[in-house]
């Protein structure tokens, strides 16, 4: 282990750590309940309604009451169900969500009851990839779930939420590159110090872009709530679940909202440091106080979260997908290529102006070869669509045949449906004087 | 490290961690179904990733799970749910002596392995960890030196076979387009210019008295809708007729029902 911060992390004596362990759980159900209240209260607003606001003073108690409903209602589990998996589904998601939050820091260092201790459970030198981590565990409850209902729906649900959670990965883990190269440190607490000057969202913000975009990914939330996407998969990967293990369900999602919200905070916006007026005064950033920005500033996720919902429709799974792997994931490599080039520049390469023209010539060059490849590839795209519509026009009113003698095969483009009678429409009227009718029928098979 | 003083808490995590493993190893082997036995295996990875962080080594343990657990195991999961959900093997045995050949080449292939480390580590001695990381300033630190510098030759090919392997993964399955997709701004356009009805087709309707396909949807004036049964269907004029008592009673009801809208 390094040594400097670390040094304060594993010396808490057995009471400290199980009261850290209890309060960071006790907030994160407290933060559950606000957001869901929160989400409901702003959701509205924005779509011209009021919300839940009659228990409690402003409707507070309002999920509260709800966790309450949901926990005593019946519990009904398909019988089609694999037993241990879909008892363990729900577990596993909800555990992964509460263990991630103990490598982040809510506060510096303070006294408690005259022990000297960091605002945070532990930490260690890789604690953001033991975030990731616990995340790719937590989609295991998902991909489970959706598995074990033993129905369709659920199935689907549960392999988008995998295909959809390993693309988003990618992105946010590069996402991550460039605060180590900058913080030269994969610990939250150092990454948080390490921002003291200035925060990672301003210099590096390409990454906090990525990582904000990615994140909402990550958490399935909308738009990109494919997994349980109501008008295509009913409730996508917990449709066949109810009461309490539902619950469960409903707690991760929204525990992961504040985990992926913290993270960001702890990586992009300085942590619990107290933002730039403020940060000129001296004691912003000591005592209990940094709690309060740590707090206010994983609002201000959560609220963009809402505001997402309320703003954006859902994506198509295509467009979803295309987005992350040829979008998102090219673009975070491109710019940790030119952050790592820039940091060996500033640290130990010294350039002539020869040198610096040369670099410069390779770039334009590259630049230029790339557009040309890039126009060259769209004329000859732009040249297959006009064969192909050549190719439909000649097909234009041929007779598409495959009806008459089998089974009836959908038409190519341009071509037409033939005419094959199967049963002419003969009405009970009509048998009676079946001669007339057969002379008419083969004359007409419209009838 | 330093003459096998192990303290209570790493006893406590190696007993329960390795057992925990073991279980995992033995329930991968023995599970009939294809989806417990990858969960088996998670497990095993995910107790091994814990026993590596017991062991100082924690971006080992960390990407272990990472890249194994979150990623190697959710791929085979994913194709396993695709192939087949209960897809589960079969004990026949369909080489004659398979079962003793395996059995002999694994204990052959133990023997090799704890015959080629032991020598291994009899010539190599050991620095101790602290010394190793000190070297460096730090685990991840050491790792990164070694991995980007005596063994980047290494680490490169591998990264190259690797790729090379996704990619011929990707030629294999792709299939080529024999016309440009489509794009949704072009469909839309397509469905407007040809001044035909954009929306959907009408449904059976709320007086419906039967929703089989070939049932033509009923128009609240009495009339039926052709639009409403599918097309290959209407080509061949395979529209069940509607019973003209059933079509009095639509046109009844659809008066009555306008007539309270009126009252009101």
């Amino acid at each position: 282990m390094t040594d400097g911060q670390f040094g304060l992390f594993g010396t808490d004596p057995w009471w400290l750590v199980i009261g850290k362990a209890v309060a960071i759980f006790g907030l994160l159900v407290l933060l559950t309940l606000f957001t869901i209240w929160w989400e409901r209260r702003v959701v509205s607003r924005m779509q011209n309604r009021i919300g839940p606001n009659r228990v409690g003073p402003q409707g507070l108690l309002q999920s509260l009451m709800d966790g309450f409903k949901l926990a005593l209602k019946e519990e009904v589990i398909p019988k089609a169900a694999h037993l241990g998996v879909y008892w363990i589904a729900p577990v596993i998601s909800a555990t992964a969500a509460f263990i991630a939050f103990a490598v982040i820091p809510f506060g510096p260092t303070v006294s408690v009851l005259g022990v000297e201790t960091p605002l945070q459970l532990t930490d260690f030198p890789v604690s953001v990839l033991y975030v990731l981590a616990i995340a790719s565990i937590g989609v295991y409850g998902l991909v489970l779930a959706g598995w074990s209902s033993g129905s369709t729906y659920p199935l689907l649900g549960g392999l988008r939420s995998t295909a959809q959670v390993i693309s988003y990965e990618i992105a946010m883990g590069l996402s991550f590159v460039a605060v180590f190269i900058y913080a030269g440190s994969m610990s939250t607490s150092e990454i948080v110090v390490a921002q003291q000057p200035i925060w990672f969202a301003v210099i590096l913000l390409p990454s906090f872009l990525i990582y904000v975009t990615s994140m909402v990914g990550e958490t399935n939330r909308a738009p990109f709530d494919l997994p349980e996407a109501e008008g295509e998969l009913v409730g996508g990967f917990h449709t066949e679940y109810s009461s309490l293990k539902f619950a469960l369900f409903f707690l991760a999602e929204y525990i992961n909202m504040v985990t992926v919200s913290a993270l960001a905070t702890t990586l992009f916006l300085g942590g619990y440091l107290a933002p730039w007026p403020l940060s000129l005064w001296e004691g912003a950033n000591s005592g209990w106080l940094p709690v309060v920005w740590w707090l206010i500033k994983v609002q201000l996720f959560i609220f963009v979260f809402i505001w997402l919902r309320g703003t954006l429709p859902r994506l198509r799974y295509d467009q979803f997908m295309k987005f992350g792997w040829k979008v998102l994931i090219p673009a975070a490599l491109v710019w940790v290529v030119i952050v790592s080039i820039a940091r060996l520049f500033r640290n130990d390469v010294a350039l002539s102006n020869t040198e610096l023209l040369f670099i410069g010539a390779v770039i334009i060059a590259t630049l230029l070869g790339g557009s040309w490849l890039l126009s060259a590839r769209a004329n000859r795209k732009e040249q297959r669509r006009l064969d192909a519509e050549a190719e439909n026009a000649r097909r234009v009113n041929e007779v598409l045949t495959g009806a008459a003698t089998g089974h009836p095969v959908p038409p190519l483009p341009g071509q037409r449906f033939e005419y094959t009678p199967r049963r002419a429409t003969v009405t009970t009227a009509e048998v009676s004087s079946s001669q007339a009718i057969d002379a008419d029928a083969q004359e007409d098979p419209h009838g | 490290m330093n003459g096998g003083a192990v303290g209570t808490g790493e006893a406590i995590v190696f007993w329960v961690s390795g057992t925990l493993a073991v279980i995992g190893a033995l329930g991968m082997v023995i599970s009939r179904k294809a989806v417990h036995s990858a969960l088996f295996i998670a497990l095993t990875m995910i107790n091994l990733a814990i026993l590596y962080v017991a062991n100082s080594a924690p971006f080992l343990g960390m990407v272990q799970i990472i890249v194994y657990t979150g990623a190697v195991m959710m791929l085979f999961l994913f194709v396993l749910m695709v192939v087949g959900v209960d897809s589960s093997d079969s004990l026949i045995e369909t080489i004659k002596g398979q079962r003793v050949a395996a059995f002999l080449l694994g204990v052959g292939f133990s023997i090799l392995l704890i015959a080629g480390i032991g020598n291994g580590l009899m010539e190599t001695s050991s620095t101790g960890l602290d010394a190793a990381n000190a070297a460096q300033g730090g685990n991840v630190e050491g790792l990164a030196a070694l991995m980007f510098g005596p063994y980047l030759i290494a680490f490169e090919v591998t990264a190259a076979l690797l790729i090379t392997a996704a990619m011929g993964a990707m030629i294999l399955t792709h299939r080529e387009r024999w016309m440009p997709k489509r794009t949704q701004r072009e469909l839309s356009q397509e469905r407007f210019a040809s001044g035909a009805h954009p929306g959907q087709l009408p449904a059976p309707g709320v007086y419906a008295r039967h929703n089989a396909v070939d049932t033509p949807a009923l128009l609240p004036d009495g009339s039926t809708s052709d639009i409403s049964v599918p097309e290959p269907l209407r080509v061949r004029d395979d529209i069940r007729e509607v019973d003209p008592a059933e079509i009095d009673e639509v046109r009844q009801l659809s008066a009555d029902s306008s007539g309270e809208d009126d009252g009101r």
